[in-house]
């Protein structure tokens, strides 16, 4: 009896006392893998500045010589103007490119007609690069905003139809044909039955596109602007300044992996039951 | 209370390139009539089910309430065997919804009419969830309350039980046979499940194997609902269309070469 009591109570009062260690260990084990994110980023950086201490900044600037630099650049205000000229013209290139890469993907993947007529100018022009075309955009659209928004959408607009298009041919045909007997015409099968079940192909879509818009943005602005991180990058050399080239690339990750953030964010919220 | 139509199918027949699917089918249907099409798989059942529905052109003629089919129409609602025909983006009650918002049904009319609907199948409870939130047997109520709604004539169910387990297949089982008699319409339900036939319907049409399927036998149910599968008039019932579907079934396992590769064995 008393060899019971002593056993049993000890594991009885217990439970009080484990909740606290195995809660905790709970969370570490969620918070793990975002601790091994910051140990990688923080051996990085140790790498890099270890790196830099055996070369010339020219070659390989240092961190703490970089972050001087962006704080020089941040001060002069380059840095944020450089910011907001990319992202505009990212925002609008991608945007438009999205506008009508959609409905453009949705009458594709419905009508064989329209697949037939646009394909063959869809398979050729997908292998070639916006940068094959920023010489052509500077000579037709001139060398202000307009030439680099449509690049942007040029890159945007193959991404998000082709998308679409595989999104509309995947749709299930037993629920177009549920939706026809329950008395839907064809205009209103697209739009209440296609177009929602297209959804997380356009929002993959997109996202892919808004990586290639960063590629293509760089590109055109090293060749003809005078603001953005491209031409950053770019007028680092006249100055002999490879920290701000760092500098430069630093921000369009960092720009790039908040724009996917937010993207992946608001379509999560907005899109949910779609998704 | 919605009132039946009748459904008369007039030498109906399906040849797809050389293949002959079907042929000489002619069976009428009574307005307010139960009818379950049985027979083994591959015997063309569906794909007369799917000609009724307006999704498949056939040769011959079919008439609902009197009028030739021309694609799908919403005099007659589908019940399909898979609960992927719902759309999942939508609640059950915008499913149910689906087909009054179509017609522009106002909303507190739409709402009512889904709520009544969504109540008859028993689902009132979970009207506000999402197909992916619900078990299969809640599935195919809210798929069953989604055709309800539009008042259709002709209700035609493609397996609709087919994918449920025993138990859930059960209780909808009764629930159907309660529901087709509050609203009144003409059922026609394809199964290959015997029992499901005989508690259901008021005539049991066999079908033979494909290929150039066609009608075999039809059998006229005059007992009471709720029928009890322990009553020797079903167990009478059950053996004579077992029977003539098992000559169906070896007819074909024959023409597959499987009956000789089991007797080698």
């Amino acid at each position: 009896m008393t060899q019971l009591t002593q056993t049993t109570n000890p594991a009885e009062n217990q439970p009080a006392a484990f909740v606290n260690p195995s809660s905790q260990r709970k969370r570490m084990k969620e918070m793990r893998p975002f601790f091994i994110s910051v140990v990688a980023i923080v051996g990085g950086l140790l790498l890099w500045q270890l790196a830099s201490m055996y070369t010339s900044p020219l070659f390989l600037p240092s961190v703490s010589l970089t972050w001087a630099a962006a704080l020089e650049l941040i001060s002069d205000g380059t840095l944020q103007q450089s910011i907001l000229a990319s992202s505009g013209r990212i925002l609008a290139g991608w945007g438009a490119g999205v506008l009508i890469g959609v409905p453009l993907g949705i009458f594709m993947g419905r009508f064989e007609l329209v697949r037939q007529l646009l394909d063959p100018y869809i398979e050729f022009f997908r292998f070639i690069p916006p940068i094959a075309f920023v010489t052509l955009a500077v000579i037709w659209l001139g060398p202000g905003e307009l030439s680099k928004i449509a690049l942007i959408f040029y890159t945007t607009v193959f991404i998000v139809t082709l998308n679409t298009i595989a999104g509309v041919q995947a749709v299930i045909p037993l629920r177009l044909r549920a939706a026809s007997s329950l008395g839907a015409s064809q205009w209103q099968i697209l739009t209440t039955v296609i177009l929602p079940s297209t959804v997380p192909f356009m929002v993959t879509g997109a996202r892919i596109a808004m990586g290639n818009s960063f590629l293509t943005v760089v590109s055109a602005e090293i060749v003809s602007a005078r603001e953005g991180l491209g031409a950053l990058i770019w007028t680092a050399r006249n100055f002999s300044r490879t920290e701000w080239v760092f500098v430069g690339i630093v921000t369009l990750g960092l720009l790039g992996y908040l724009f996917d953030r937010v993207l992946r964010i608001a379509t999560k919220k907005l899109l949910k039951r779609y998704l | 209370m919605v009132r039946g139509s009748s459904v008369s199918i007039k030498r109906v027949g399906l040849t797809i390139g050389t293949n002959e699917i079907m042929a000489g089918i002619d069976l009428d249907i009574r307005a307010g009539e139960f009818v379950c099409l049985l027979g083994p798989s591959g015997c063309g059942k569906s794909t007369l089910l799917n000609a009724i529905a307006g999704f498949q052109d056939v040769a011959g003629e079919i008439l609902v309430d009197g009028k030739p089919v021309k694609g799908p129409g919403l005099d007659r609602g589908v019940v399909f065997q898979s609960s992927e025909a719902l759309f999942p983006w939508l609640s059950v009650r915008e499913n149910v919804e689906y087909g009054l918002k179509l017609r522009r049904v106002d909303a507190a009319e739409r709402r009512s009419a889904a709520e009544r609907y969504v109540s008859l199948v028993g689902l009132k409870h979970a009207i506000d969830k999402f197909p992916g939130e619900l078990s299969g047997g809640m599935r195919q109520r809210a798929q069953i309350a989604r055709v309800l709604v539009n008042e259709p004539s002709v209700v035609l169910m493609d397996e609709p039980f087919g994918a449920l387990d025993a138990q859930t297949r059960e209780v909808l089982q009764s629930e159907l046979d309660r529901i087709w008699k509050s609203t009144g319409c003409t059922i026609v339900f394809v199964t290959h499940d015997i029992w499901e036939a005989i508690l259901l319907a008021d005539r049991v049409v066999t079908m033979t194997a494909g290929p150039r399927a066609s009608i075999k036998v039809i059998e006229k149910i005059e007992l009471p609902h709720p029928r009890d599968p322990a009553d020797p008039a079903c167990m009478a019932l059950y053996a004579r269309i077992r029977d003539d579907i098992g000559a169906e079934v070896t007819r074909v396992l024959r023409a597959q070469g499987l009956i000789e590769e089991e007797l080698v064995k």
